[in-house]
């Protein structure tokens, strides 16, 4: 759905040698406040009919946000259209005030590196080691004949150890990623997107594909490490206990619009009706 | 009770399609009439028989006292077969890449796939001749023949692999700013390496028997002393060739095997 969409305009000829040969390793400044701002956001795969309709909001440093919803809603799509793996239809997306929405080729790819993201199923490259997974959060700073060859700075080496260490996965870095269970791969996919030093960090339903204990402890690793770095957080999430649970704040998506947007302490069963639908499976 | 009438209130448990019978009624006939027309007869089949009795007694016993010419004649063979793969193989990488319209827009597959189909429309004797008539008589002739015949195999299944791939992880390393080789690097090649180096091993094996047989219309190799053993009757040597090529064959078989094990 999203790749139609994402790969083919992807193909950039004309920066093929320039990429091959001259890519700096840039280092983020880091003394600004991460921030993650969407500003009247809209999306129509069918003109006229807008799946995302004027969506704007906010997050700023270690706040987290659960976005639920009806299946269908536009949750996926909204957190696409973060980093443009989706192109919005109109409105601006700015990650630490950078409009995204209007970049593309290099600028776009250079943007992305500050956007991090993880899966429902978790997207780890199954043949490759579990430290080659986490490195690859680092393929947009380094030249692709230096990844090839696996030449990172020592430093990159050394930060992927520490965060498998804090993912609990050290003891696995060499094992290939298909080896692991469903919840230690969503943690390398976690370690790979925290590796790229993201001002924003989106998770697409990531708990969907796991058992309940599995899910509350990715839930509290992904928090944990968001809160630490000053990581603002977004999650897609079906699970509204869980999203109550560890949030600091819940949006609610339906019909293409936000029709709650507010503390989960706050969130009643009158506004989960609202935004679900029914009431019978309240109960 | 068993019901043989499979009628139930809800209509038929299976739809009969009489458009595919009388499809398969249509091929029947169509090989009946076309053994008939070629006079494929049991009768010519047996007479065959005995002739091919006749032959086979005039092999033996094998021929093996020009030896250093079947030696020579079997290095270059061998030799053809490794410089077309060796080359055949690298090209139909890249070529295998552009084709793949998973990754790729259709300005770039476009050329690619034509370039594929361009290579495997002819088989390799017809590339050979063609050959022959540009570059002359020699292993060059054959070299190129199967470059071409390489290209035209693994390109194919190798843009078919690709286009078989998760795009899952493309879509997590395009999302962490990754460049497009990078992309291919990392999230492309690790899930197609292991089908492409069966692939290459496949058709490296390939490579060794055709260049057996390009030699035949004058592009090098031991083709060409077969046929000529094959034209002067000296059938004995000619056995020694078939068996000296039998073996060859075996040999590159268990080392591609060998291979593969490696890289499972």
């Amino acid at each position: 759905m999203a790749l139609d969409h994402g790969l083919l305009p992807f193909f950039p000829l004309s920066n093929f040698f320039r990429n091959m040969m001259s890519m700096q390793n840039e280092s983020s400044g880091t003394s600004v406040q991460r921030s993650l701002k969407i500003e009247n956001l809209v999306k129509e795969y069918v003109p006229g009919k807008p799946i995302l309709n004027g969506i704007s909001f906010e997050v700023q440093g270690t706040n987290s946000v659960a976005i639920i919803g009806p299946s269908g809603t536009g949750k996926s799509t909204l957190i696409r259209c973060v980093n443009k793996l989706i192109p919005p239809t109109s409105g601006n997306v700015y990650v630490s005030g950078e409009n995204i929405t209007q970049l593309s080729g290099t600028a776009l790819r250079k943007a992305r590196r500050k956007i991090g993201m993880v899966f429902q199923e978790f997207n780890l490259v199954e043949r490759l080691s579990v430290m080659e997974n986490v490195l690859c959060g680092r393929l947009g700073y380094i030249a692709p004949w230096r990844a090839w060859l696996r030449k990172y700075p020592q430093e990159e080496i050394n930060r992927a150890f520490e965060l498998l260490d804090a993912v609990g996965l050290v003891e696995f870095a060499h094992q290939r990623a298909d080896s692991l269970s469903g919840g230690q791969r969503q943690r390398v996919g976690i370690a790979r997107a925290i590796i790229q030093e993201p001002h924003v960090l989106l998770a697409d339903e990531p708990t969907s594909s796991l058992d309940p204990k599995t899910s509350v402890e990715i839930m509290e690793l992904l928090l944990e490490l968001s809160e630490e770095r000053g990581i603002p957080f977004i999650i897609n999430i079906h699970d509204v206990e869980l999203a109550k649970r560890y949030t600091s704040r819940v949006i609610g998506l339906c019909g293409g619009g936000i029709v709650y947007d507010g503390s989960p302490a706050e969130l009643s069963n009158d506004n989960l009706t609202e935004i679900y639908g029914g009431a019978s499976w309240l109960q | 009770m068993i019901n043989n009438s499979k009628q139930t209130a809800y209509g038929d448990a299976f739809k009969v399609n009489w458009w595919i019978r009388a499809g398969w009624v249509l091929v029947v006939c169509y090989i009946l009439y076309a053994a008939n027309y070629l006079d494929v007869s049991f009768a010519r089949f047996i007479a065959g028989l005995g002739n091919g009795a006749d032959f086979l007694a005039e092999m033996v016993p094998v021929n093996f006292s020009r030896w250093q010419l079947l030696v020579s004649n079997l290095l270059e063979t061998v030799e053809i077969a490794v410089i077309a793969s060796a080359f055949g193989i690298f090209f139909s990488l890249p070529i295998g890449l552009l084709a793949a319209r998973n990754l790729m827009p259709s300005w770039l597959t476009w050329p690619a796939r034509l370039f594929i189909v361009l290579c495997r429309s002819f088989h390799p004797v017809i590339f050979a001749i063609l050959f022959v008539k540009a570059v002359g008589f020699g292993p060059l002739a054959g070299i190129l023949t199967l470059i071409f015949a390489s290209i035209g195999f693994v390109g194919k299944l190798f843009a078919e692999a690709i286009e078989e791939i998760s795009l899952k992880p493309v879509e997590a390393l395009q999302a962490s700013g990754a460049p497009f080789i990078s992309v291919i690097l990392y999230a492309v090649l690790p899930q197609v390496q292991n089908r492409f180096i069966g692939f290459s091993s496949y058709q490296f094996d390939a490579n060794l028997r055709n260049s057996t047989m390009v030699g035949i219309v004058g592009a090098g190799g031991i083709g060409g002393t077969l046929f000529a053993a094959f034209q002067r009757f000296d059938y004995d040597f000619l056995a020694a060739i078939l068996l000296s090529i039998i073996a060859l064959v075996m040999v590159s078989e268990f080392i591609s095997l060998r291979i593969k094990g490696v890289f499972q």
